[in-house]
């Protein structure tokens, strides 16, 4: 092909979408390498190079066939362990959208792995073995990604080849996994049918399954709208610095990134914590004045009166700010490996990061553990091991300003950082 | 390798939909801020390579019209193309930043660098005086322009990279990362390394290049260059990487995709000589970035984790 039809083959027909992330769940046996390593063959994000190493590797292993997992392991101790250990970003793009996989493996630590991988993701492959149907992972890996606020789950039944592409078999598995996703309350859901070994239905249609009407995998994903989500919630503008370039100007901006909602000239603000009212002048970005920013946008912006405003502080929507609060309660993800008793609570000293306010924090109690496999709580557990999910209280030395994580995932969402040892222990999201 | 091309972005409308290098930028733009933030002695790795280059241009959006609150540093290899370094001190100057220089020919001296060879490749040697380098200064933050898609091993570390009081990496035992709730917080002696283009492809770097309108040295262009083949890749003749008994030198079009240490970089063939046709024949290729340019990736399959472990950038 020429070079002028290529760069026409690949020029956007509807524009460019972005950025969409996200995550792949599935047991070591769904297939889930054999997906990814299918999606970044079939859009030319393999090259040639990549392929003969991994080539280069199976064969090294014993191994006939090219093995696609290899492409996603990349450390030493897991090439020679032939595990994952953790979690990998993958890119690849189409003429519409750049796409991040956050590939998040198996084995004990899967619930801290997941849980990670699924913080930033707007969607989730749940892939489901069609020979084995829904099984206590699968329901884990909805519950995880529902937990973590992914309003985007896409079924990918795969095997389809070794049930004969029967339709019936992909009815009984999409019926029984409605049924348990409808306790969730999962927004979007949607089923497909894939073969990833034979490429069906992945990113090309093939011709397997001409029962099933609806989009290829990849035209799923691209079809994933996530822009105005955040866009239409009040605005959250968390400060990250003052720029004040000093001697000569008397220019004063505030850096920060919107978290929701939009900013224009003019728009009216309450400074949080002061409560402080002001507008907007100006929104700058290297020199130029912005007309309209929105959320996602990293701006500078400039307000018509001199208040009172540093790091960790927050220009808010006046009529629906945030709340300011010193008492959070919260479901958390406990990452360490080390375990933290109910006794211990007392002499536990966190940092709590919120935005971008680190405060100190207190777990006032334990409330109840939750089963991720089923969903069921236990009341007043003894502690928490790495991969638990609880209720818990917290109290902080200094206010946050908060949403519920299930309203706004940007102001709603934590980590706690153990103050002795500086690692990042537990993952939050307040409750509404 | 797949595209997404620019579109501007619509100059009026309700909500203005946010392009893939939008999305990069601010992402890149929030993790610098937050360096300058929450890191009480940062610095910025500028080498004049066309990754750094993105890393000056998204600090001027970060910070302007301020100076940027840390300053550049380079470590030089003493085997680096003359086109580069002159390209680093003009745009540091331009910038009127602040620029610190270390090079490996000093640890050579001080003997904490040893080379078997004179003509050794020194990239490896740069960790040394990298670590040096963050000592004498006292640096708790360290940013640099490494990509996730660069390599497997990168693929897998933080965008916070946390390093011990030895400058070392543990792959295995990283701060989880989520949301993009950065722990920054480090003892005395050890530090960060900060990684804001951590989620931009080869091909995102160049239209984002393209669309900045940013100059970047001449080698990154097709021109004129005497070359020898050696194990596929083109292995440009220079007084360090002179031909071997045997081999036949031949003057190419080419351009360089990296611009590393002289004697591991290697050009690509190429007649692309703006921005644009850099793009298009990214889209086409069908090697990696590395895979085309480094001899010194080839060595292993782990041979950039390993350096890496031991304090490499």
């Amino acid at each position: 092909m020429s070079l002028l039809g290529e760069i026409e083959r690949n020029a956007p027909a509807v524009g460019d979408l972005g950025v969409l992330r996200f995550i792949t769940a599935g047991s070591v046996d769904d297939g889930k390498s054999t997906l990814i390593g299918r999606l970044l063959h079939d859009t030319r994000a393999i090259l040639q190079d990549q392929l003969a190493a991994v080539a280069r590797a199976s064969s090294k292993r014993g191994q006939e066939d090219i093995d696609l997992s290899l492409l996603t392991d990349g450390l030493e101790a897991e090439r020679e362990q032939g595990i994952t250990i953790d979690v990998a970003y993958r890119y690849f793009a189409t003429p519409r959208r750049k796409f991040i996989i956050a590939d998040t493996p198996g084995h004990e630590q899967y619930t801290r792995n997941m849980v990670t991988g699924a913080s930033i993701a707007d969607a989730a492959v749940i892939l489901i073995d069609a020979r084995k149907g829904v099984l206590t992972q699968t329901r884990r890996h909805a519950a995880i990604a529902h937990l973590l606020g992914v309003r985007h789950v896409i079924v990918a039944v795969n095997k389809m080849d070794l049930v004969n592409h029967d339709e019936a078999v992909f009815e009984r598995i999409r019926k029984e996994f409605l049924a348990f996703a409808s306790a969730l309350g999962i927004a979007d859901l949607c089923f497909i049918p894939i073969s990833a070994l034979r490429g069906d239905l992945v990113v090309e249609r093939g011709e397997a399954m001409a029962w099933y009407r609806g989009p290829a995998l990849l035209a799923a994903l691209e079809q994933i709208e996530v822009a105005d989500e955040a866009g239409m919630l009040p605005l959250r503008f968390p400060v990250q610095l003052v720029v004040r370039p000093g001697t000569g100007t008397d220019f004063r901006g505030y850096a920060g990134r919107i978290e929701s909602g939009t900013l224009l000239p003019g728009t009216e603000l309450v400074a949080l914590p002061s409560g402080q009212r002001t507008v907007v002048r100006d929104i700058v970005s290297l020199g130029k004045s912005l007309p309209l920013a929105v959320a996602g946008d990293s701006v500078t912006v400039v307000l018509a009166d001199e208040i009172d405003v540093s790091r960790g502080d927050m220009l808010a929507d006046p009529k629906r700010p945030a709340r300011t609060t010193k008492a959070i309660e919260a479901r958390i993800c406990w990452l360490s490996t080390q375990l933290l008793a109910a006794g211990a609570l007392p002499a536990a000293r966190f940092v709590l990061k919120h935005t971008t306010r680190s405060v100190k924090a207190r777990l006032v109690s334990l409330n109840s553990r939750i089963d991720v496999n089923t969903l069921e709580q236990q009341a007043a557990p003894a502690g928490l091991a790495m991969n638990d999910i609880a209720h818990v209280t917290l109290a902080l030395a200094q206010p946050l300003f908060v949403d519920s994580y299930e309203l706004n995932r940007a102001t709603g969402c934590f980590i706690l950082i153990d103050e002795v040892s500086n690692q990042t222990v537990a993952a939050g999201m307040i409750d509404g | 390798m797949s595209a997404v091309l620019e579109k501007p972005r619509p100059e009026h409308g309700t909500l203005p939909s946010r392009s893939h290098l939008d999305w990069l930028e601010s992402e890149a733009i929030f993790i610098l801020r937050e360096v300058a933030g929450e890191c009480a002695n940062p610095v910025l790795f500028f080498s004049g390579g066309k990754d750094s280059i993105v890393l000056l241009r998204l600090a001027e959006k970060a910070f302007r019209p301020a100076k940027f609150p840390f300053p550049l540093m380079h470590v030089d290899t003493g085997h680096n193309f003359p086109e580069v370094i002159a390209f680093r001190d003009a745009r540091a100057a331009e910038l009127g930043e602040r620029l610190i220089v270390r090079s490996v020919e000093d640890s050579i001296r001080r003997g904490t660098v040893k080379l078997r060879r004179f003509d050794e490749s020194r990239n490896a040697a740069q960790s040394v005086t990298l670590l040096e380098a963050i000592a004498e200064f006292g640096f708790d933050a360290a940013i640099g322009g490494a990509r996730r898609d660069e390599e497997k091993a990168r693929a897998k570390e933080r965008v916070f990279s946390f390093r011990d009081e030895f400058g070392q990496w543990d792959p295995k035992n990283q701060r989880p990362e989520l949301w993009s709730l950065y722990n920054t917080r480090v003892a005395k002696g050890e530090h960060m390394r900060v990684f804001p283009i951590s989620n931009w492809t080869e091909l995102d770097v160049w239209q984002y290049l393209s669309r900045e309108r940013l100059e970047v040295p001449s080698i990154y262009y097709a021109h004129r260059r005497p070359v020898v083949r050696r194990n596929g890749l083109l292995v440009p003749v220079t007084e360090i990487t002179p031909p071997r008994a045997g081999e036949t030198v031949e003057e190419l079009s080419v351009r360089f995709r990296t611009v590393g240490d002289i004697s591991c970089t290697c050009p690509v063939e190429s007649v692309a000589a703006t921005a644009a046709e850099v793009i298009a024949e990214t889209v086409l290729t069908t090697v990696t970035e590395r895979g085309a340019t480094r001899m010194d990736d080839q060595t292993s399959e782990a041979s950039m984790e390993r350096r890496k472990k031991e304090g490499y950038f």
